[in-house]
C-alpha cells in the first residue's frame, strides 16, 4: 500500500542569472498498483520532477508538496527517502570509481532493510537478478557503472529496482538509448517489479516506444513545468501520431 | 697520437653527447659537495612549497648525531641485509648524485649504509621489511640505503618509518636487467617527525621497479623520487597514496628521467587532505631524452580535498626532445566530494556519513590494489579508515533542503 501524492509542487534551480523556476505547480496522485507514464518534449521539467522527488541539492522546492502515505517526503533526506520507499531509475547513472557493484548493493540493502541481507542467500538473489536482465554476473566485481554502456547501466538500475524493492519507482527516460531488445528486457524487468505488489510507478520518457512494453494506466502530458493534459492509454497514441506541438503552442 | 688540450675536450664532449646528458630545468646538475649546494631561501622553485622553518634547520647545518633511529630487519629468505661501512662502493651504484643541500648534507654524514640485495635469479618469496624506529626530534640523523635487485632476480622490499625523528636520507634502487623489483616506503611517522629524503633508482636492461610510496604520518615529510634507465626495455611504476592532516606538509617530488630507448614510466600517485592547514605537494617531473625513443609515459595524480583549510598543490610537467615515442601524457585533479556520486549512492538509501566513506575508500581502492603488496593493504585500508573517523564520518547527517 504506497501513495504518492504531488501537490502544486514548484521547484527552481539557481543560476547565473537568479532562481529560475522549472516546475511551475505540478499536481499528480499516483496509488498503489498504478503506472504513471508522464511524456513531454525536452526541456519540460520531466527529469527536474524526478530529481525533485528524489531531493537532488540542485533542486529547491519552493511551494508545494510532496507526501508518501500522508509522510512529508520534502522533510527527508535523500537517503531516507529511498528508506521510506522512493526509487529513482536515472537517466545517467553516475559512476563510483574502486566500489564495487557487490559492495554497494550489499550496502543500499543493509540500510534499505535496517539488518545485512543473509550472505548465502544474498549472492543467489544478486546473480538471479543479473541473470534476468541478461547481465553476466561478473560485474558484480566491476566498479559502480564504470565502463558500463548506457545499455549495462540501465540494466544495473533494474536490478537495483528488483533487490531493493521500494514501494514507488520514478523511471527518467530509462528508455532513452537502448536498442529493442536491451528495451524490451529493461521493460521485463519494470512489468516484474509491478507484478510483485501494489507498486506504484512513475515513468517518465519522451517517446512512446517505452509503452508497447511497459503499460500505463494514466498518461501524462507534462509541458512547461505542469501538467498540460492527461489521459488513458490512448492519449500517448494520440501523443505518437501529433506530437507535442499543439501543447507546446498553448504554454506559450 | 698526440694528445693535446683540445682533443681531450673533444673526446669529452663526444662522450657527453653519447650520454645525452642535457641540460634540463627539470635535471639540474647534482653535487657530492655540500659547498656546491647554496642554503635554500624557500624563493627557488624547488624549495617554493616546501616550509624550511620546520625542517629543523636540515637545509642549513643542523648537526647530525647518531643513535635516535634504530633498523629492525625481517628478511625473507635468501634477501641479504646487512650494514658497510660509508665508503662501500655500493653508494652511489645507482648513480645518485645529491640535487640538493640536504642530500648532499646527508651522503656526508651518514656513517654507514644499510645494504639490501636480492642475489642472481633468486625470487623472494615473501617481503623484506626494514622498519625504522625513530625515538626523538632532538638531533637529526643522516642515513643511507642502498637496495640492489640482482639480474633476474624478484623481490619486495618495504622501509616502514614509524616513531619520531628528524632524518635525512639518501635511498638507492639498483634494479640490474631483468630483475623485477618493489620498493614500498611507507611513512608511518609520529606527529612531530621531519623525513626529507632522496630516492633515486637506475633500472636495466628489460628490469622493472615498481616503487611505492605511502605517507600517512609527520609533521613534514618531502620525498625527491628519481628514476633513470641503465639500458632499452626498463619499466618504472612509482605509485603513491596520501593523507594529509591538519598543519601536515606532504611532499612528493618525482622525476622520470627517460634515458634509454622503448622504456615506460607509469606515475599514479593519490591524496586525500583533511583539516586546517594540511598541504599536499606533487611535483610530477617527466623528461624524454633525445636517445629516448619510442618511450612510453604517464602520470597523473589526483586529490581528494576533504574539508575546508586544505591545500594541494599539483604539478605535472613534461619536457619532450624527441617525438619518436609510443605516448606521454599526464593529468592532475584537485577536486571535491562529487556530489553526484553522493547524491547516487543516498538515493540507493545509504546514509551520507557512509555514503562519503564508500567513495573515499573507492578513490584509494584501484590504488592499494595496484600496489598488490598484501602484507601492506590491512594496514591501507585501516589508515584510512581511521582517517576518515577525524572528520568525514563526523559529519552530520547534513538535510539537503
Amino acid at each position: 500500500m504506497a501513495t504518492l501524492e504531488i501537490k502544486d509542487l514548484q521547484v527552481s534551480v539557481d543560476t547565473e542569472d537568479g532562481p529560475k523556476e522549472i516546475l511551475k505547480g505540478v499536481n499528480l496522485t499516483i496509488k498503489d498498483g498504478e503506472t504513471h507514464a508522464i511524456m513531454g518534449p525536452n526541456g519540460s521539467g520531466k527529469s527536474t520532477l524526478a530529481y525533485s522527488i528524489a531531493g537532488h541539492p540542485r533542486y529547491n522546492v519552493t511551494g508545494g508538496s510532496v507526501t508518501l502515505d500522508g509522510v512529508d517526503v520534502l522533510a527527508m533526506t535523500v537517503d531516507e527517502r529511498a528508506r521510506a520507499g522512493l526509487f529513482l531509475a536515472m537517466q545517467y547513472p553516475v559512476e563510483v570509481p574502486g566500489v564495487s557493484v557487490s559492495n554497494f548493493l550489499r550496502t543500499a540493502k543493509t540500510a534499505i532493510d535496517g539488518e545485512a541481507p543473509k550472505l548465502r542467500t544474498w549472492v543467489k538473489d544478486v546473480n538471479a537478478a543479473m541473470d534476468r536482465v541478461k547481465m553476466d554476473t561478473a560485474f558484480a566485481s566491476r566498479n559502480v557503472n564504470e565502463g558500463f554502456s548506457g545499455g549495462e547501466k540501465k540494466r544495473h538500475e533494474i536490478v537495483q529496482l528488483e533487490l531493493l524493492n521500494p514501494k514507488v519507482a520514478v523511471l527518467d527516460e530509462t528508455d532513452s538509448g537502448l536498442d529493442v531488445d536491451a528495451l524490451k528486457i529493461v521493460s521485463e524487468g519494470v512489468n516484474r517489479f509491478k507484478e510483485s505488489g501494489d507498486k506504484g510507478v512513475l515513468l517518465i520518457t519522451h517517446y512512446t516506444r517505452i509503452l508497447r512494453y511497459i503499460k500505463p494506466d494514466f498518461v501524462h502530458v507534462f509541458v512547461n513545468g505542469k501538467v498540460a493534459d492527461q489521459g488513458g492509454p490512448e492519449l500517448a497514441d494520440e501523443l505518437e501520431a501529433n506530437g507535442y506541438d499543439k501543447y507546446v503552442a498553448l504554454a506559450r | 697520437m698526440t694528445i693535446t688540450k683540445e682533443s681531450v675536450a673533444s673526446m669529452l664532449e663526444s662522450a657527453d653527447e653519447k650520454r645525452d646528458r642535457v641540460d634540463s630545468h627539470l635535471h639540474p646538475q647534482g653535487s657530492f659537495d655540500v659547498a656546491d649546494h647554496e642554503v635554500p631561501t624557500g624563493r627557488e622553485e624547488v624549495w617554493r612549497f616546501t616550509p624550511l622553518k620546520r625542517l629543523h634547520g636540515l637545509h642549513q647545518d643542523a648537526a647530525f648525531s647518531t643513535g635516535n633511529v634504530k633498523v629492525d630487519v625481517d628478511a625473507a629468505d635468501g634477501v641479504i641485509v646487512e650494514q658497510v661501512a660509508a665508503d662501500s662502493a655500493l653508494r652511489g651504484s645507482s648513480g645518485l648524485v645529491p640535487l640538493d643541500r640536504i642530500s648532499a648534507r646527508a651522503w656526508a654524514a651518514a656513517p654507514d649504509a644499510t645494504v639490501v640485495r636480492i642475489p642472481t635469479e633468486h625470487v623472494a618469496a615473501t617481503a623484506t621489511v626494514l622498519t625504522i624506529t625513530g625515538s626523538g626530534t632532538a638531533a637529526a640523523t643522516a642515513a643511507h640505503t642502498v637496495i640492489v635487485a640482482e639480474k633476474f632476480s624478484s623481490a619486495t622490499v618495504v622501509l616502514r618509518f614509524e616513531g619520531s625523528a628528524v632524518l635525512a636520507d639518501n635511498i638507492e634502487i639498483v634494479v640490474q636487467d631483468g630483475a623485477n623489483l618493489t620498493v614500498v616506503s611507507m611513512q608511518d611517522w609520529a606527529d612531530d617527525a621531519v623525513h626529507l629524503s632522496s630516492q633515486h633508482a637506475l633500472i636495466g636492461r628489460d628490469a622493472n621497479l615498481k616503487h611505492v610510496a605511502v605517507t600517512f604520518g609527520g609533521d613534514l615529510v618531502r620525498h625527491d623520487t628519481t628514476a633513470e634507465y641503465a639500458g632499452p626495455g626498463g619499466s618504472v611504476e612509482m605509485l603513491g597514496m596520501y593523507f594529509a592532516d591538519e598543519g601536515q606538509h606532504i611532499e612528493h617530488r618525482l622525476f622520470v628521467d627517460h634515458t634509454a630507448p622503448k622504456t615506460k614510466s607509469n606515475v599514479v600517485y593519490k591524496g586525500a587532505l583533511q583539516g586546517e592547514g594540511a598541504h599536499a605537494v606533487w611535483i610530477g617531473n617527466v623528461l624524454i631524452r633525445k636517445v629516448a625513443e619510442g618511450i612510453e609515459t604517464y602520470e597523473e595524480n589526483r586529490n581528494l580535498v576533504l574539508t575546508d583549510g586544505c591545500r594541494a598543490d599539483s604539478v605535472p610537467n613534461l619536457e619532450i626532445e624527441t617525438g619518436e615515442i609510443e605516448g606521454a601524457g599526464h593529468a592532475s585533479a584537485v577536486g571535491r566530494f562529487d556530489d553526484e556520486q553522493l547524491f547516487y549512492l543516498r538515493s540507493r538509501g545509504i546514509e551520507e556519513s557512509e555514503a562519503r566513506r564508500l567513495v573515499v575508500h573507492g578513490f584509494f581502492n584501484d590504488l592499494i590494489r595496484k600496489i598488490g603488496v598484501p602484507e601492506l593493504e590491512a594496514k591501507m585500508t585501516e589508515t584510512v579508515e581511521l582517517e576518515l573517523a577525524k572528520n568525514v564520518l563526523a559529519v552530520p547527517n547534513v538535510k539537503h533542503d
